[in-house]
This record gives structure tokens, C-alpha cells and sequence, in this order.
């Protein structure tokens, strides 16, 4: 059995900051079904946000207002506080590992300009600020190879639970098939979001929800779900990213009718107002036969920004669209939909990275998350750019210095090998004995298809209770398919099938959630209840498994501090 | 409809790799890396293939195409058809493990290698160290690497000498050497200059050709030699050879054959010299000796005139 004081799993820019704070004084171990360089985090573009005020006066308050107002007043503003507080400080720090950013003419780190933020405080590297920050940590991680064992291509099925506290995972070695214990004595998700159960999203093919489930089927809540964030800016049909950073460098947004459509949604604000806002315009001028051509897309206009400054700022959107759609955004305006990017959702925590596991913060010895994954909440009920990257380095950090002090005091748990072992091994032996006649890609397709239609930027009553119904038959028929591959090398089949299940439950628990937020707030929109309502709802989510299997609601104050709820206007 | 001819290898099955055909109608905008998707979900579940972000960032979907490496998902399969056939087969330079997924394990060890992190001595100031935005741009190309493997794979190096650094850890190391802020450049240009190193690159540009980002490697590793002889590392082959294949051009306006092998090895390397030996007498039985006086071309003023206004 291997052994290691902490456990990672996930290996981007929160489970990589994370190990940099552990393997100061203990043995680590990082987990990812990648390689740690391909993680999702450095397919962020736009920027990192911190109150630098490198070029316009800003404060850490300033900062705080606005990501509580982004959130439409459901973050925790005590862990809003600590996280914009630290801002500058992190991002200092990423700088001296060796972090590329761009530069002022100062030689300081460039800001500009981004959605919700009342001042440019964006610190970017062109726009492919996620990759040179998960590369920075990456050289970093590699620095510390003597004291932090990475495992690539390593898949986690289970959380080890006993008794309240964790003691471990039950993994795969991609490679050769062979299932193993991890046992440890902190375990740190860091295991990112899940937006592929949308049809249309800019989301890797590996945010399949599987830290996520892991945790839920260790009897642990999952927090705000039905708040999904819709980025405005996803490739049409595909929804490959276009970084905000587009409008943030003062790109237009046009209609079918060329019109800057903005204008009566957030006059004040412009294309740079939080993203709930943008995509919820976007959809309606789409909804209303307002796409370019009729079709469901709007453009994204950059030629008046010319192109010397676009290949400054911009040279990855650019090829992305000549490569993608053989469009130059240089010439003609690049098509684009609203497309499912983050889950401001998830794992719940408190500030210091501790999973807790009901509203009166109980917490889960042992179990800590960070990034993507957790739900600390920061980011209320609509995340604004910059602040994932933030968060993930902010929260990375605290969940490492909080896991690092929490081992200090305890010893290895006693686990029963063999049979956790035997636990994950008879789901597999399940799947692979499975000699049904559906098709897990139809599943898959199905799943996707109405989440973003059911579950998507707008929903009502009718259409969730729609989409329960079709995930639940979904889920059945999963127990019909077949796998094709029966071996144990390298057998991405059978992990893309559990990554299926794991997706179908999270879509369950979105849907059930969101049918249950009786009210509009953020991210989640309810075309049936179409006011934010403060006496009912000023409250997060908390989903259980029950012990039928069915899903029990709960809910869990918001912390509020500086800022009593206000009208939200842009 | 195109047929995806498709190198398959699954030693748990069969200990030889072959070639099976797909056939597949893709629609338009398809990339490489959806077709391969569909082929695996709707044909054959156990086609085995590395992928992530599908945007041409993550770094995961390096293969070969019709011969040579790329990313899947940055490429329309439309462009890659000939005469209705796409031929798929894994990166080269590493070891295959199942169908299109390679052991990148030589790859990272080089990464290893070029000690691929900022190395400072001075304690950081409290805030951001400064860095004009002409510094940003020294670094900025080889910062955007991904880290594919499609150079390494193409590396025509690589194929005969497995001790060569390769393009990617070439560029990591020039995005350290290249970085204002990194105080360990002479140390760096030292290592690098050892056997394996940059001098053993061979100029033929396949990497820039390969490269699905900007980063452009063997511009980087140019680069690299650039700062290595401004630095006065010269006590290596490939630095002799660079600065006795300059010499000889600035005064004759052409090489010298007979100095360059011998100024490369060095006067007093005499091992090396030794070494030479058998060639040198092959050449002479076979009358491919260069003339032992060596004369300068007809037009060697204007040789020595662009030298003069290239400040040389």
C-alpha cells in the first residue's frame, strides 16, 4: 500500500500550489488522470485579479464589493475578505517562482480591464495567463521533485472514510490498470469543475465531476450547484474559449442586426458586465431572432482594435479562430454562444480549505479542497473573470498550510485494504460484465443535450423536472451498455464510462437544485421566478445523498459582514 | 467520406503494431480530434488516444499525421485527407505504450535536465521584480510552450542520437536564459554547452515546422548559441565550429574545409584529432580532399563589406 502524509488530488493551479505549501515539511504525494502541465487551469486566458493598482488606483475593498456585488450577494463575505486581501501578496509570490506576465512600461506587471471589476486589476500574460501560471508552479513542482511524488495518469474512484475521518484513496494506475490504496493521512481535492455535462462548453474532456462525486458518495454535501456559469464568449457549436479579455481590451458584442445589443441590458457596464449578465443578453437576442443569421450565435467583433494590438494582447484568440473556424478576427467578427465554463458550486469548505460537511461547519477530519471543486464560497452565485485563478492559488495555499498543520498532530488511520479495495474493484467488474445493446455515446450526447436545454442559461419549473426525468432514465440505461475494451493497459474506455456516471449524478444534482432555488440569483435564472428574492433564498444549497439513493435539500446561511443585499445593476 | 488509417499496437494482444482503416464521413469543421472521438465512440471503444482540453493548450493530443507530428485538435481533418485517406500513427522519438499513446518519459527527464526553474540568489523585493516589456519579449515566444511533445517527435536528432536534449527542453532553457530575472545564464550556457547540448542541433528547422504554437524552437536554441558566444563559452566543438566557420567566411567569403574540422575539434584535442583520422583518409583515397590552399572568392569585398556593416 503506498503511503504518503498528504494526498493531492489534482494537479492544477490549486492542487499545485497546494504541494508547494506541503512538501516544506511533509511527504506529498500529487494525483492526476493527466500529466500535471495539461490541466485544465492553463487553458484560462484573460488574467488573475489582484488590487495591484498598477496603472489606476484600486484597494483590496473595492475588490471585495465587487466580487460580493458579481455575486449577487450569496458569497461568504468573511472568505471574500481573507481571499482579495491576499490577492496582491499571491500573485507577488507567482511572480518571484518565475511567473511571465506582461509588462507595464514600468517593467511592473500589466491590468486591464474586466468583466464586473470597477478598475482594471487583471494581471496578465497575454491571454494565456492560466498556462503561464500553471507552468510557473509546474517548474516549481519540479524544483521540489525530491520531496513531492507525482502520479500521472492516476485515476481516483473513492474517498476512504471512517468513522469521520479520511484516510486515503482507492486509485487506478492508467497505465496498467492496477487498482491501488493510497492511504494518507490529509487527502486535498483539487480536482477542478465539471463542465462537460453541457453540450456546449469551454471545459476540458476531463472536468467530468469526479472529485466532485467522489466526495458526495463519501456522504459529503455539495454546495450551490445549480449555479453553473455561462461564459458569453464560447466558440459557436463548439464552445472553445475566447477570452473575456477580448472585451476586456474593448472588443463589441453585435446582433444579427449589427447592433451593440449591450446597451439595453447594462448601459453602464457595456460588454463588461459580470458574465450572468452578458450571456443572459446574449441568449435572449438569440431567443428573440436576433442571432447572426438567424442562427443561435452572436458576434464578437475585434477589427476596430486593429492588429498590432491584437497580436500583442490577443495572438492565441486569433489563431484559435484561423485554425478552428479559418476566421481572422483581424478582418471579420468571430461567432460565438453562451457555453457552460464554471461551477461556483461544489465541495464545501470554509476559509482555511477545511471540508465541512453541514451548515453548522462540522468538519470532515482529514479532507480539505481547494480550486474549482470546492465551494468556499467566494464567488456567490456568479463568478466574475479573473477571480478562478485567484482563487485557486489563494485557497490552494490555505488548503496546503491547513493539511500540512493538520498532520502534524495525527498518525496514519487504520484502513482495511482489501476491502476498499474489493469495493471499487466488483463497480468495475460491474461495468465490465455489462453485455447490453446502448450506447454510452448516445448517453453522453442525451445528457448534454438537455442540461443546455433544460438546464441551461434560462430554466423553469417544467423545464427541470424535464431534465430530472431524462437523467434518471439516462442513468438506467447506463447499467445496458458494453464495453468494447476488456483490457488493462491504458484503458481509456472504461474511465471515460465512469466519468459518464459520475456526470449523469452531478446533473441530477444541478437539476435538483436549481429546481429548488424558487428564485433568480446569479448564474441560476428562473424564467418562472424571475426576481432575486432575499427573505427565501439568501441561502446556499446543500445537496445529500440520501439513504434511498434520492437526493436530500438542505440549506446553509451566507456570511454576510461589509455588504446587507442590494438591487444589482449594471 | 475518408478512410483514418490507423496505427493500432496493444501488446497485451498482439506483440507487432498494424494498420487498421476507418472509414468516416466527417462533417465540416471537423477536427482530427473529432473524428477520432466518433471513431472510438461509435466504432471501436478500445482505440486508445491521449486528449483534454481540445483548444490547443493542454498539450495532450500530439500524434503523427500523414507522417508527421501535430495536434489533433488543431487540425481540420478536411486539411489532412489525401486521395480520401487520413494515416494516424503515434508521435516518434518515445516509446509506443498502446496505439497512439507514446511513453513521454524520455521527454520529461530532458525537461528535467535544463533545470527548468528561475534560479535567483537576491532575495525577491517585496513586490514584483521589474521586467522592461523588450525583456518580456525575450522569453515571451518560448513561454508559450506546451509542452506536445511534436518537436521532440519529429527531431530528426533525436532519431540517431538519443542523448540530444531535443527542441523543447532547448526552448525551456532559453526561457530561463533569456529571462531577465534568472541569475544562473553562465551556468546554464556551460551545462548546455556539453555534448547533447544546443550545438549538437543540426539546423534543419523540422521543430519550427512541427511547433503547433508559436514557440518556434530552434529559433530559441539559435538564440541560445547567440548568448553562448557572447559569453565566451567557446571551449566546445559546436562554439569552435560556429566562430571558425565565421572566420573563414569573413576573409575568403567561403569555407575553409581543411581548418574547419580541425579548429572545430581543436588544435591540441588530440584525441579528437585522432578520431579524424579515418575519415580524413577516406576522403583521400576517394580524391574528395579539399585543396589544401585555400582560396577567397572573387566577390570577397563585398563579403567583408557585410560583415563591416553588420558590425562584425
Amino acid at each position: 500500500m503506498i503511503k504518503h502524509d498528504v494526498l493531492i488530488v489534482g494537479s492544477g493551479l490549486a492542487g499545485m500550489r497546494a504541494a508547494l505549501e506541503v512538501c516544506k515539511s511533509a511527504d506529498i504525494g500529487i494525483l492526476s488522470k493527466v500529466y500535471p502541465s495539461r490541466s485544465h487551469s492553463g487553458a484560462a486566458q484573460g488574467g488573475i485579479a489582484a488590487a495591484l493598482a498598477n496603472s489606476e488606483d484600486d484597494s483590496w475593498e473595492e475588490h471585495m464589493f465587487d466580487t460580493i456585488k458579481g455575486g449577487d450577494y450569496l458569497s461568504d463575505q468573511d472568505a471574500v475578505e481573507v481571499y482579495v486581501k491576499a490577492a496582491s501578496r499571491v500573485i507577488y509570490e507567482l511572480e518571484h517562482f518565475g511567473c511571465v506576465f506582461s509588462r507595464t512600461p514600468e517593467g511592473k506587471i500589466a491590468q486591464r480591464s474586466f468583466g464586473g471589476h470597477s478598475k482594471p486589476r487583471a494581471c496578465f500574460a497575454a491571454d494565456r495567463t492560466g498556462h503561464a501560471i500553471l507552468h510557473a508552479l509546474h517548474e516549481q513542482v519540479l524544483k521540489h521533485s525530491k520531496s513531492i511524488k507525482i502520479y500521472s495518469e492516476w485515476y481516483m474512484h473513492q474517498l476512504i472514510v471512517e468513522d469521520g475521518e479520511c484516510h486515503g484513496v482507492v486509485v487506478t494506475n492508467v497505465r496498467t490498470g492496477e487498482l491501488e490504496v493510497i492511504q494518507a493521512k490529509a487527502v486535498i481535492f483539487a480536482t477542478g469543475g465539471y463542465g462537460r455535462v453541457y453540450k456546449i462548453t469551454t471545459n476540458a474532456f476531463a472536468s467530468t465531476a469526479d472529485g466532485a462525486i467522489a466526495a458526495f458518495h463519501a456522504g459529503i454535501p455539495l454546495e450551490d450547484a445549480e449555479f453553473i456559469q455561462f461564459h458569453p464568449s464560447g466558440l459557436y457549436r463548439q464552445g472553445i474559449l475566447f477570452s473575456e479579455a477580448a472585451r476586456g481590451e474593448g472588443g463589441y458584442l453585435l446582433n444579427g442586426k449589427g447592433e451593440r445589443f449591450m446597451e439595453k441590458y447594462a448601459a453602464s457596464r457595456m460588454e463588461l458586465a459580470p458574465r450572468d449578465i452578458v450571456s443572459r443578453a446574449e441568449q435572449s437576442e438569440i431567443d428573440a431572432g436576433r442571432g447572426v443569421n438567424g442562427e443561435a450565435c452572436i458576434h464578437l467583433d475585434l477589427r476596430h482594435l486593429g492588429e498590432a494590438r491584437i497580436m500583442e494582447r490577443l495572438p492565441q484568440i486569433r489563431q484559435l479562430g484561423i485554425d478552428f473556424i479559418g476566421v481572422d478576427c483581424v478582418t471579420d467578427p468571430l461567432p460565438i454562444q453562451p457555453s457552460a465554463h464554471y461551477s461556483m458550486g461544489g465541495i464545501p469548505t470554509d476559509m482555511h480549505g477545511q471540508v465541512v460537511i453541514d451548515a453548522e461547519g462540522t468538519p470532515l477530519k482529514g479532507f480539505f479542497a481547494a480550486g474549482e471543486c470546492a465551494c468556499v464560497s467566494v464567488h456567490g452565485a456568479n463568478r466574475l473573470g479573473t477571480n478562478s485563478l485567484l482563487e485557486a492559488t489563494v485557497f490552494g495555499e490555505r488548503a496546503g498550510k491547513s493539511a500540512l498543520e493538520y498532520v502534524k498532530n495525527v498518525s496514519f488511520g487504520k484502513i482495511n485494504e482489501g476491502h476498499e479495495k474489493a469495493r471499487v474493484l466488483s463497480s468495475i467488474e460491474e461495468i465490465f460484465q455489462r453485455d447490453g445493446t446502448d450506447s454510452y455515446n448516445d448517453i453522453r450526447n442525451e445528457m448534454k443535450e438537455v442540461m443546455m436545454e433544460k438546464c441551461g442559461v434560462f430554466r423553469d419549473g417544467q423545464t427541470l423536472k424535464d431534465c430530472i426525468s431524462v437523467i434518471k432514465g439516462l442513468q438506467v440505461r447506463c447499467k445496458k451498455g458494453k464495453v468494447t475494451d476488456k483490457g488493462k493497459l491504458f484503458n481509456t474506455e472504461i474511465y471515460e464510462i465512469i466519468e459518464l456516471e459520475n456526470m449523469l449524478k452531478m446533473s441530477e444534482i444541478i437539476s435538483t437544485a436549481a429546481l429548488t432555488r424558487e428564485e433568480s440569483r446569479g448564474g441560476h435564472f428562473r424564467t418562472d421566478f424571475p426576481k432575486r428574492d432575499d427573505v427565501k433564498f439568501l441561502h446556499h444549497s446543500l445537496v445529500y445523498s440520501g439513504n434511498d439513493g434520492e437526493l436530500v435539500l438542505k440549506s446553509k446561511p451566507v456570511v454576510i459582514t461589509h455588504y446587507q443585499p442590494k438591487e444589482r445593476t449594471y | 467520406m475518408a478512410t483514418f488509417r490507423i496505427k493500432r499496437y496493444n501488446p497485451e494482444k498482439a506483440p507487432d503494431p498494424y494498420f487498421q482503416d476507418f472509414e468516416y464521413d466527417f462533417p465540416e469543421g471537423a477536427t482530427l480530434l473529432d473524428c477520432l472521438n466518433e471513431i472510438k465512440w461509435t466504432q471501436d471503444g478500445s482505440l486508445t488516444f491521449r486528449m483534454s482540453c481540445r483548444s490547443a493548450i493542454c498539450g495532450s493530443c500530439g500524434m503523427k499525421g500523414n507522417g508527421h507530428a501535430l495536434l489533433a485538435c488543431q487540425r481540420q481533418a478536411a486539411h489532412l485527407v489525401k486521395d480520401g485517406v487520413v494515416t494516424v500513427e503515434p508521435m516518434g522519438n518515445m516509446t509506443p505504450i498502446k496505439d497512439l499513446v507514446v511513453d513521454f518519459k524520455s521527454f520529461w527527464d530532458k525537461i528535467d535536465q535544463v533545470k527548468p526553474y528561475l534560479k535567483t540568489k537576491e532575495k525577491p523585493p517585496e513586490k514584483e521584480r521589474l521586467m522592461a516589456p523588450e525583456q518580456f519579449k525575450v522569453i515571451d515566444a518560448a513561454s508559450t510552450c506546451i509542452m506536445c511533445g511534436a518537436c521532440y517527435s519529429d527531431c530528426q536528432v533525436l532519431e540517431v542520437d538519443n542523448n540530444f536534449l531535443g527542441p523543447a527542453a532547448l526552448a525551456k532553457a532559453q526561457r530561463f536564459v533569456g529571462d531577465s530575472r534568472d541569475e544562473a545564464t553562465l551556468e546554464r550556457i556551460k551545462e548546455l554547452s556539453k555534448p547533447g547540448g544546443m550545438w549538437d542541433c543540426t539546423h534543419c528547422g523540422e521543430c519550427v515546422e512541427r511547433c503547433p504554437k508559436p514557440t518556434r524552437p530552434f529559433e530559441r536554441i539559435k538564440e541560445l548559441m547567440t548568448v553562448g558566444l557572447e559569453q565566451g563559452v567557446h571551449g566546445n566543438v559546436g562554439a569552435r565550429h560556429a566562430l571558425s566557420f565565421t572566420k573563414s567566411v569573413k576573409h575568403s567569403g567561403r569555407l575553409n574545409e581543411t581548418t574547419l574540422p580541425v579548429e572545430s575539434i581543436g588544435f591540441f584535442n588530440f584525441k579528437g584529432l585522432f578520431e579524424l583520422l579515418p575519415v580524413g583518409l577516406r576522403m583521400l583515397f576517394k580524391g574528395k580532399i579539399p585543396p589544401l590552399i585555400h582560396k577567397s572568392c572573387d566577390d570577397v569585398k563585398d563579403v567583408k563589406r557585410i560583415f563591416k556593416e553588420l558590425g562584425e
